[in-house]
């Protein structure tokens, strides 16, 4: 019963992915612009480009340009970027660590003030406080994560100019990793001082991603945490003598957190989507802001590897989700 | 002897100025069973919230005092009262299914109180909560306490709550209709069980319910409650015998006899009705408001 | 006391607020040529990052400053509200047809139809949105129908989904059909029944979107992919303020108020439409 579920599940997915990389692949090969004739200088033989569109196998029909892309992708070859001239799959990998560690940053953060909030709301239901945070709220959900990075640029950027609005890292410094997730490894080798580096350039990125994503975790758990508060045990558990604050961690907050978690596991892919703008903005060298250099360049390989891996992403977040859900839900483990 | 619980003329009122408790009065001495009976709505369980500190926040007190030992919870900041409820008092709730965590093992919410708030041990708190489940008849409490609540059944889930009210040995428990809400085979184990752990550990009882019928089973003391106002109080054995109050009599007469299945429930005659209604009216009229 | 209430909340603050900042874009916008101080795209190299009205160095008639090329940011403001407009109702209006036309057959025939439709939602919900706009404009090439048509060719799944969900509910209802046995066409039942039930939920969509429509070609304007560079649009006044966020501010800041205000307007516009004419919520 499990195993069929998961089967399907699976299934699911990669018809899913299966869909994006068609779909990718019939827009670009609709794009009017000629990415070979980019990539050679002005006045190339005509054998030159002809020679080079076999090269990159241009010359064959759109069906058959995607199932040989396909047997690449599934023996692990996303084919050459046009445009850098390197391993599609090696360029993603270099550049997904960076974008992956904003992602978390940033939705730390968005849980942490998210769920301050929500419980700071539902400890004064009731209250002017209460009415401050719905307003406050709402009103930073409808802004969208490209504003509050603009906004963020100006306060810390130009107004009182504490944080780093641009790039990954301080040029100058010496970096000693071998990998890319450059946060977590300065924190590995205890190098305190390139962490606080980084996070100067990433704090900014990641709060414009993560404004949003707090506000509707506070607006959404508030609300179940008051349904919850109503109920019998936790009314049994203000009579064993557990403070308001006490109460709502220990017997309100995990039970409240279901419903939340579902919404927030598609607000979090919608947060990694936001990567790509905010990087830019940012100019922080992240998958995101390299996707945007590909369809500027008309990389077609390139922004068929980076498209697939977002994609991967998404629906892997969202599988991450359920499993989270049946497991913080005891009724679903043992049912 | 100093009485366990006393409250002095309490009264209620919601926002729209409503009264729900009428200058209430009442005592539990020490290891005794006090019975809180009346229709819903005429407030019983609000004296069993107010004396808990779980009163919605829609319900405001104008005007009385309660004591828990001596104690006077209005001069008590809040965690002071808070600690104080904690430590001395518990509740065995109406509803089973729903006064259980349903995402916490019965072990961690058996003993969170002694644990947390008064300050034991793990391992003295956990062989205290097995001993109080083999009291209230569970064979297995190892695997009780490993259980989800939605593991267990309805009879079962209170026999849990008893046991954890029981645990601390409170000196008051406050259960608001227990049994209600249970299959009425369970309900007379239930009763039995809850008569039996209250006789064995001296521990007074304000027993909250509808049914006369529990009321002659358990207590020793009865409050007769109507519209938030106590109409009749006396010893459980002269109640039954000589009923001063017309609403008691009305309500002794209502109540259908166990050995008799197939009396029908009388209704509350109109007359009985209308003297209430002018005694509650009456009532309010001598009452002054404090806050104007 | 009914009539009263519905009055109190007709005269909800934030639908008055945002509808009418919303009216006072929308009709700078339409007399653009009759309100704006100056030519939008008159360069003049002696007149480059004027401050603006307030602080030394302003010129008269330059109440918001200049950029780095001498135009005039007030004018160029209210010309860019112009395509800003344009593409959001054009965007909204293509993506709530395509998606309640989608979600109606998908709701309503259920089975093959909606087993596809719902297939298709799942990938393009896989996609990063931003992303997938960009790729769009650089395929479509630039240009005002090229943003429109990717708005909307990414957005439809949002009206999609919630008229889908309606449909589905109310396809299982007794009354479509009885309606149907009497002889009735289904998908005139269908509009009849569901479109009451969603409209409250689709009106808040379509404001949210049009409001989500405007930062999506200022996004693109921003990377520089939406109309013509020579047209002012709110994204492409950011991009040239961010280059000089250091030297003239204000380039940055003036676009930036107009876009938030322009967002914040659409969504509670939406929300206030919709608390007042949700039936449940009435």
């Amino acid at each position: 019963m499990l195993l069929q579920r998961f089967l399907v599940r699976l299934m699911t997915i990669l018809v899913t992915l299966f869909g994006v990389a068609v779909v990718v692949f019939v827009v670009i090969r609709v794009a009017p612009g000629d990415p070979i004739a980019m990539m050679l200088p002005p006045g190339a033989s005509n054998d030159d480009i002809a020679r080079l569109r076999a090269l990159y196998g241009l010359d064959k029909s759109i069906v058959q340009q995607f199932f040989i892309w396909l047997a690449g992708v599934l023996h692990g070859d996303f084919g050459t970027s046009i445009s850098l001239r390197q391993d599609v799959l090696g360029l993603v990998f270099n550049r997904l660590p960076a974008t992956l560690e904003l992602a978390t940053v940033a939705l730390l953060m968005a849980v942490a003030i998210g769920v301050s909030a929500a419980i700071l709301g539902a400890r004064s239901r009731g209250t002017a406080v209460e009415a401050g945070i719905d307003i406050a709220s709402g009103a930073t959900l409808s802004i969208p994560d490209f504003l509050w990075g603009l906004v963020l640029i100006l306060l810390f950027g130009v107004l009182i100019p504490v944080f780093d609005i641009s790039g990954r890292v301080s040029p100058q410094l010496d970096l000693p990793f071998v990998t890319q997730f450059y946060l977590a490894e300065s924190l590995l080798r205890l190098r305190f001082d390139l962490t606080w580096d980084l996070l100067k350039h990433m704090l900014m990125p990641a709060i414009a991603l993560a404004l949003p994503l707090a506000a509707i975790i506070a607006q959404l758990l508030k609300q179940s945490l008051k349904e919850v508060l109503d109920l019998d045990y936790v009314v049994l558990a203000r009579v064993k003598g557990f403070s308001e604050t006490q109460v709502i961690l220990r017997e309100a907050l995990k039970n409240a957190a279901l419903p939340t978690l579902t919404l927030v596991g598609v607000q979090f892919t919608f947060l990694i989507g936001g990567t790509v703008i905010v990087e830019r903005l940012f100019s922080y060298e992240g998958l995101g802001n390299m996707a945007i250099d590909a369809v500027i360049n008309r990389d077609l390989p390139l922004i068929q590897g980076i498209v697939l891996v977002f994609a991967l992403l998404f629906v892997l977040i969202n599988l991450g989700v359920d499993m989270m859900y049946a497991l913080l839900n005891p009724r679903l483990r043992h049912g | 002897m100093e009485p366990c619980l006393e409250i002095r003329s309490l009264s209620a009122v919601l926002p729209n100025g409503q009264r729900v408790l009428r200058s209430v009065s009442l005592t539990v001495q020490p290891g005794e069973v006090r019975a809180l009976v009346g229709e819903s709505g005429a407030g019983k369980t609000m004296i069993g919230k107010a004396v808990l500190g779980v009163l919605p926040k829609s319900v405001r007190i104008v005007e009385g005092e309660m004591l828990i030992e001596g104690e006077s919870l209005g001069r008590l900041d809040a965690k002071a009262r808070r600690t104080l409820i904690g430590a001395r008092t518990a509740l065995i709730p109406q509803d089973p299914l729903t006064a259980l965590n349903p995402s916490r093992r019965i072990g961690p919410q058996t003993t969170d109180r002694l644990v947390r708030i008064l300050g034991w041990s793990g391992e003295k708190a956990d062989e205290r909560i097995r001993q109080l489940l083999q009291e209230v008849q569970i064979r297995e409490p190892e695997r009780v306490l490993k259980c989800y609540p939605h593991e267990l059944s309805g009879g079962m889930r209170q026999r849990v709550l008893i046991a954890a009210a029981f645990a601390a040995e409170p000196r008051l428990i406050v259960a608001d209709e227990p049994t209600t809400a249970l299959d009425v085979t369970v309900q007379k184990q239930i009763l039995r069980l809850i008569a039996q752990l209250q006789r064995n550990h001296g521990t007074a009882l304000l027993f909250v319910t509808h049914d006369l019928g529990v009321v002659a089973k358990i207590s020793q003391k009865v409050s007769v409650l109507y519209a938030g106002k106590v109409v009749e109080e006396a010893a459980t054995p002269d109640l039954f015998a000589s009923p001063q109050h017309p609403y008691t009599r009305a309500l002794i007469a209502a109540t259908p006899r166990y050995t008799d299945p197939y009396a029908s429930l009388m209704p509350v005659n109109e007359t009985v009705l209308a003297g209430l209604a002018d005694e509650v009216a009456g009532a309010d009229r001598a009452w002054r408001p404090s806050h104007g | 006391m009914d009539e009263a209430r519905i009055l109190r909340r007709g005269l909800s603050p934030r639908l008055w607020l945002a509808g009418g900042w919303l009216l006072l874009a929308l009709l700078a916008a339409i007399f653009a040529p009759l309100i704006a101080p100056q030519d939008p795209l008159a360069q003049d190299l002696m007149l480059e990052r004027l401050p603006p009205f307030w602080l030394d160095g302003a010129e008269p008639g330059y109440w918001l400053g200049t950029d780095s090329l001498g135009r005039d940011l007030l004018s160029r403001l209210i010309f860019g509200g112009r395509i800003a407009f344009i593409v959001a109702f054009a965007a909204a209006a293509s993506a709530c047809l395509i998606g309640s036309a989608l979600g109606l057959i998908a709701g309503y025939f259920g089975g093959w139809a909606d087993r596809v439709i719902s297939r298709i939602v799942d990938v393009w919900m896989a996609f990063p949105p931003v992303l997938f706009a960009i790729l769009l404009v650089a395929v479509l090439g630039t240009g005002l129908s090229s943003v429109i048509i990717a708005i909307a060719v990414i957005d439809w799944t949002r009206f999609c989904r919630v008229i889908r969900a309606e449909a589905m509910s109310q396809a299982r209802m007794d009354y479509v059909e009885s309606a149907r046995i009497a002889g009735y066409g289904r998908i005139g039942i269908m509009l009849r029944e569901v479109l009451p039930n969603v409209l409250p939920s689709v009106v808040a969509l379509l404001s949210l979107e049009m409001g989500i429509a405007v930062i999506v070609e200022a996004i693109l304007s921003f990377v520089n992919l939406s109309i013509s560079t020579d047209d002012p649009t709110w994204g492409g006044i950011i991009a040239e303020g961010r280059l000089s966020i250091h030297q003239a501010w204000w380039v940055l800041v003036f676009p930036l108020i107009t876009l938030i205000f322009t967002v914040l307007s659409f969504s509670q516009f939406g929300e206030g439409l919709k608390a007042r004419f949700d039936p449940v919520l009435r």
